[in-house]
């Protein structure tokens, strides 16, 4: 697999060739290299992602959504080619509102991560896409599913994906506890994300949460600059000082969010 | 009539495909090394001490292919005996992680090894060094080896400033521990090393001794 995924080291550079007049880029396939995780709690699921897609060295957007609602309460996490994996998820989209209305009732997880892994199994040689399927139903509640490249599906009470998982394993590994409550499992995925977001290229931008229960879906932005903070980082000297001169009735909130259904 | 292949391994790389760490304390270092050394998918050593002395208080952390890491460590060793001699005191840990530095640079298209130098001298007390591609730094705390990619999250979370001599024993256990289990590279058991004014302590944290998480 070439150029197919932004994960792979960057092999053969060159010193000139006869693109240069145009950045790399403009060849590179466009990549969500990534981070992605879910967290099973007891009543529902946490997901979270960062927001970096890439072609080559270039952001191609700082600000993307990668995670995508299959159905009311079922969420996908994409990683990999970004037009692979949304075309699967557009597929998966139709065929599980399609096999809801036959069924007239809301359609399982294990549904949705089934038809995931039958287009990723079947399609594998050419699809690039690392795909965490998670959401609630009546019938299991919480569930996550990871459907990595190649095919394969298997549930776990925690997942992580893309090239930035990698990095947090270890500390997934420790910090996960079953039986955490939803806020436990949104600061362990909004700390994960940033940690990861910190040493791999290719993730950055903002962290995306959303939270599915049977209620419904809380979907919530952190900032950058609101990310939570790490020891290792260094302080910076100057600090800039605002003063807001003219009032402001709504108080300037970098944490929003709101409630789907 | 099928002919019998050898196996794979006879022919690869022996590496010392791993996880490595130093932390620096208020008076001394803490270095952590795992056991496993492979060649592609055989274990062919899997007690194998990683962690080599260049001198009395000084240590490195060996990652990469064996051969290459094991020789920098003897012709450092050597030549850090000929320079104390010369200067008539303890060297310097800068001056051996220079010699380690000089080496990987010089050599750095041939060589595919990471040492990390680690130690205690009079002047600066417990200095960790990384020497990665032949550049030359001084951390706080540093991660080698191929398990080191899994533990980066970790070691980011957990690391604080001025922690203790027994803290960053814990914590180089706990993060080896981690990455063993994660990275196929890396495994059996654990080294420490922990060097201070006083003394230079070896220690091994057998397999079941290890601490275990939510998923074993």
């Amino acid at each position: 697999m070439a150029t197919a995924a932004s994960m792979m080291p960057y092999f053969g550079q060159q010193i000139s060739s006869k693109h240069d007049m145009v950045p790399d880029w403009t060849n590179q396939e466009v990549s969500t290299g990534t981070t992605i995780m879910a967290v099973e709690y007891d009543g529902g699921v946490v997901i979270g992602a960062d927001s970096r897609t890439t072609t080559g060295a270039y952001i191609a957007n700082r600000v993307t959504d990668k995670l995508t609602p299959i159905h009311d309460r079922i969420f996908c996490c994409r990683s990999g080619s970004a037009a692979d994996t949304q075309a699967i998820a557009d597929v998966v989209t139709y065929q599980l509102g399609f096999h809801s209305i036959e069924l007239d009732e809301p359609p399982l997880v294990e549904t949705a991560a089934n038809l995931f892994k039958a287009s990723c199994y079947r399609y594998r040689e050419e699809l690039t896409a690392g795909i965490l399927v998670a959401g609630w139903d009546r019938r299991r509640a919480g569930q996550v599913y990871c459907v990595p490249i190649g095919g394969m599906l298997v549930r776990q009470p925690v997942a992580v994906g893309g090239s930035g998982s990698t990095y947090i394993y270890g500390f997934m590994d420790s910090n996960y506890k079953p039986g955490m409550t939803k806020d436990q499992c949104l600061d362990l995925t909004a700390q994960a994300l940033s940690l990861a977001m910190e040493r791999d290229g290719s993730s950055g931008g903002v962290v995306r949460l959303a939270s599915i229960s049977e209620e419904g879906v809380e979907r919530r932005v952190i900032l950058g600059n609101q990310l939570p903070k790490l020891s290792t980082q260094h302080t910076h000297t100057h600090t800039h000082t605002h003063t807001h001169t003219h009032t402001h009735t709504h108080k300037h909130c970098s944490v929003f969010w709101s409630t789907l259904f | 009539m099928f002919e019998e292949t050898e196996p794979e391994w006879l022919n690869e790389e022996v590496k010392t495909g791993t996880t490595i760490l130093a932390i620096e304390f208020n008076g001394g270092v803490v270095l952590g090394s795992d056991s496993r050394v492979s060649a592609g998918a055989s274990v062919v050593n899997r007690v194998m001490n990683k962690l080599s002395p260049l001198h009395d208080k000084i240590y490195c952390a060996l990652s990469g292919s064996a051969a290459d890491a094991q020789t920098i460590a003897e012709i450092v060793n050597y030549q850090l005996d000929v320079h104390s001699i010369e200067i008539g005191e303890d060297p310097q840990v800068r001056s051996a992680a220079s010699l380690v530095k000089n080496i990987s640079y010089k050599y750095k298209e041939e060589l595919s090894a990471h040492l990390i130098v680690a130690g205690w001298d009079r002047r600066a007390g417990g200095q960790v060094f990384a020497t990665l591609n032949g550049l030359l730094t001084r951390q706080p705390f540093a991660v080698g080896g191929s398990g080191s990619s899994y533990v980066y999250g970790f070691v980011d979370a957990e690391y604080r400033k001025d922690m203790c001599k027994e803290e960053c024993q814990k914590f180089v256990i706990n993060t080896l521990s981690l990455a063993m289990n994660r990275d196929g590279s890396s495994g059996g058991v654990a080294y420490i090393v922990t060097i201070d004014e006083q003394s230079t302590e070896e220690k091994v944290v057998l397999g079941n001794d290890l601490p275990k998480f939510f998923d074993q």
